[in-house]
C-alpha cells in the first residue's frame, strides 16, 4: 500500500510546479506586453505598481469581473468543455518533464520530475495532439462562421505540422536510443547537447513549436482581420481567459521541452565542478535555475518572432509544412540513420 | 484488483462505442468515438501493461484520425435536421456487413486457446515494453509489418491520384486517357 510520506514528495512537486507554471503563464501576457513595446518602440503597460509589475493581476481580475455570455444557440455543455479541455491538455504535458536533477534533502534524495514513464516524449506528443479538441470543440460550440472556420484551420494546421514534428522527434530518438526524457538529459551532460548532433531537427521542431502553439506566424486559427477573433470570437470572461491562458502554457512548456531535448535542459559546462563546490542541496537548485533560463530564452524568442514576422497566408502555410518541413524532416531522418549507422 | 479495473475499463469503452451509434449528432458522435479510444488506450495501459501501444493509439487515432474526421464532419457542417432519412437498402447492406464481422470475431473467439494466454501472461511484465516490441517487430514479424507499410503506400498514391485527377484539363482528346498525360 502506498502510505503519504511516499507520495507527499510527488504532491509538493506538482503543487509547485502547478503554481510555477501558472506564474511564468501569468507573467508571460505581461512580458509579450513589455516586449512588443520594446520591440516597437515604446513603453508599454506601466501604471499597476512600479514599472507595470502589477498589471498580470489587474488583466486577471478584470477576466473575472466581465460578464459571462453563453450565446443562445450554442452548446453548452460542448461550449464549457472546450477552454477546459485546452488549459487541462496544457497543464499536463508538464508532469514528464525532468526540471533538475535529484535533490537531496534531510538525507533523502528526491528527484525533480514528477513522473519519468518510459515513453516520456511520447506522452507530450499524446498531450499535445489531444489539446486541439479544446479549439475545435469550443470552435463548432460556439455556433458561429467564424469560430468554425478559426477551428477547422487550427485542426488542418496543427495535423500537418504534428509530422513533421513526428518527423523530427523520431530523428532525434535514433540519436538518444531512449524515449524517456530523463534519459535523454542525462545523456547530454556537460555540453554535450543534442543540438550539436541535431541541428536541423531542432530548427524543424522549433517552426513546428509555433505552429502547435498557434503563436505568430502561424496564428491562422485566432487570424484578426479574417476571422474577428477565430475559434473564441463568442467567449468571454474566464473562458476567454483559459483559452489565452492555455496558450501561454503551451508555449512555457514548449519551451522547457525544447531547452530539454535540444538545449541539454538541466546541463551545463562545467557542472560537475559547481556541484562539488556548492553540494547536493544547491546544485540541484543550479540546474533547475539553467533550465529555467533557457526555457525564458525561448519564450522570449517566441515573443521576439511574433512582433517581427507577420502571419503567414493559409496557402502559404500547408505549403511550408507539406512541402518544406516534411521532406526536409525526411532528408534529415535519412542522413541521421546513415550518420549513426556509420558512427556506431 | 486489476480484474475490477479492466471490468470498469471494458464497462466505459463499450458505454461510450454504444453512444457513438445513439448519439443523434454527428459531432457528438465523433467525440463519443474518441471517448471510446481513450477507453482502448487505458486498457492497453493499465491492464495490459503495454504504455507504447496504448500511447501510439492516442496519438494516431484520438490525435490525428478523428480531428480528421471531425474536420470534416464540421466542414460539411452536418446536423440532425439535414441529414436525410437512409433508404433501407442501406439498413440491410449494414446489417449484413456487421453480421459478418460479428460472426468473424466470434468465431476467432471460440478458437482462441484461453490456457496458454493466461500462461503467456504471468511470463513477465514487459510483454508490451518498447525494446521487446521492436525487437519482435522487426524479426519475427518483419513481413507483415513491411506488408503493412506497402499498404499504407498504395493508399497514400492512391489519394493523391484521386485528388489530382480533377485539376487535369479535361480536352475532347484526353477523355479516353485521363492519365497517360500526366
Amino acid at each position: 500500500m502506498v502510505t503519504l510520506a511516499q507520495v507527499l514528495p510527488a504532491i509538493i512537486l506538482i503543487v509547485v510546479i502547478f503554481a510555477l507554471t501558472m506564474l511564468v503563464a501569468l507573467y508571460s501576457t505581461f512580458a509579450e506586453r513589455k516586449v512588443a513595446a520594446f520591440i516597437q518602440d515604446r513603453v508599454g503597460p506601466n501604471r499597476a505598481g512600479p514599472g507595470g509589475i502589477f498589471q498580470p493581476l489587474a488583466d486577471g481580475v478584470k477576466f473575472f469581473m466581465k460578464e459571462e455570455v453563453i450565446p443562445v444557440l450554442s452548446n453548452k455543455f460542448l461550449f464549457i468543455l472546450g477552454p477546459s479541455i485546452a488549459i487541462t491538455a496544457s497543464l499536463m504535458t508538464g508532469v514528464v518533464v525532468p526540471w533538475g536533477p535529484d535533490i537531496t534533502l534531510f538525507g533523502k534524495t528526491y528527484p525533480l520530475q514528477i513522473v519519468d514513464i518510459e515513453i516520456g516524449i511520447l506522452y507530450v506528443f499524446a498531450v499535445v495532439s489531444v489539446g486541439i479538441y479544446g479549439i475545435m470543440i469550443g470552435g463548432w460550440a460556439s455556433n458561429n462562421k467564424f469560430s468554425l472556420m478559426g477551428a477547422i484551420r487550427a485542426s488542418s494546421q496543427v495535423i500537418s505540422y504534428e509530422l513533421s514534428m513526428g518527423l523530427a522527434i523520431i530523428a532525434l530518438i535514433m540519436v538518444t536510443g531512449t524515449l524517456s526524457l530523463r534519459e535523454i538529459v542525462e545523456q547530454q551532460h556537460g555540453w554535450h547537447w543534442n543540438i550539436l548532433y541535431q541541428p536541423v531537427g531542432f530548427i524543424l521542431f522549433l517552426v513546428c513549436a509555433f505552429a502547435e502553439a498557434n503563436r505568430t506566424p502561424f496564428d491562422l486559427p485566432e487570424c484578426e482581420t479574417e476571422l474577428v477573433g477565430g475559434y473564441h470570437t463568442e467567449y468571454s470572461s474566464m473562458k476567454l481567459g483559459f483559452y489565452l491562458f492555455a496558450e501561454y502554457i503551451n508555449m512555457f512548456i514548449s519551451s522547457a521541452i525544447m531547452s530539454t531535448l535540444y538545449f541539454g535542459g538541466y546541463n551545463y559546462p562545467g557542472m560537475d565542478a559547481v556541484n562539488e563546490f556548492v553540494g547536493p542541496v544547491i546544485g540541484p537548485l543550479i540546474g533547475f535555475a539553467v533550465l529555467f533560463a533557457k526555457t525564458c530564452f525561448f519564450i522570449f524568442f517566441f515573443m521576439w518572432v511574433r512582433w517581427t514576422i507577420p502571419r503567414f497566408r493559409y496557402d502559404q502555410l500547408m505549403n511550408l509544412g507539406w512541402k518544406g518541413l516534411i521532406p526536409l524532416g525526411i532528408l534529415n531522418l535519412i542522413a541521421t540513420g546513415a550518420a549513426v549507422l556509420y558512427f556506431k | 484488483m486489476l480484474t475490477s479495473a479492466f471490468y470498469f475499463i471494458a464497462f466505459v469503452t463499450v458505454f461510450f462505442a454504444v453512444m457513438v451509434i445513439a448519439a443523434k449528432n454527428p459531432v457528438h458522435s465523433v467525440l463519443y468515438l474518441v471517448l471510446t479510444f481513450f477507453g482502448i488506450s487505458a486498457n492497453y495501459i493499465f491492464i495490459l501493461d503495454a504504455p507504447f501501444v496504448g500511447i501510439v493509439n492516442i496519438i494516431v487515432y484520438a490525435g490525428a484520425i478523428m480531428v480528421l474526421f471531425l474536420f470534416v464532419i464540421m466542414l460539411m457542417n452536418l446536423n440532425a435536421e439535414a441529414e436525410h432519412r437512409k433508404s433501407n437498402a442501406f439498413l440491410i447492406v449494414g446489417a449484413f456487413a456487421g453480421g459478418s464481422l460479428l460472426l468473424i470475431v466470434v468465431d476467432a473467439i471460440r478458437k482462441v486457446d484461453w490456457k496458454s494466454v493466461s500462461g503467456q501472461e504471468s511470463s513477465g511484465g514487459a510483454i508490451g515494453s518498447i525494446k521487446v516490441l521492436g525487437k519482435v517487430l522487426y524479426t519475427d514479424y518483419i513481413l507483415p509489418f513491411e506488408v503493412a507499410s506497402v499498404l499504407f503506400l498504395v493508399a497514400i498514391v492512391g489519394a493523391v491520384i484521386l485528388a489530382r485527377k480533377e485539376k487535369l484539363p479535361l480536352t475532347v482528346g484526353q477523355i479516353s486517357h485521363p492519365v497517360s498525360e500526366s
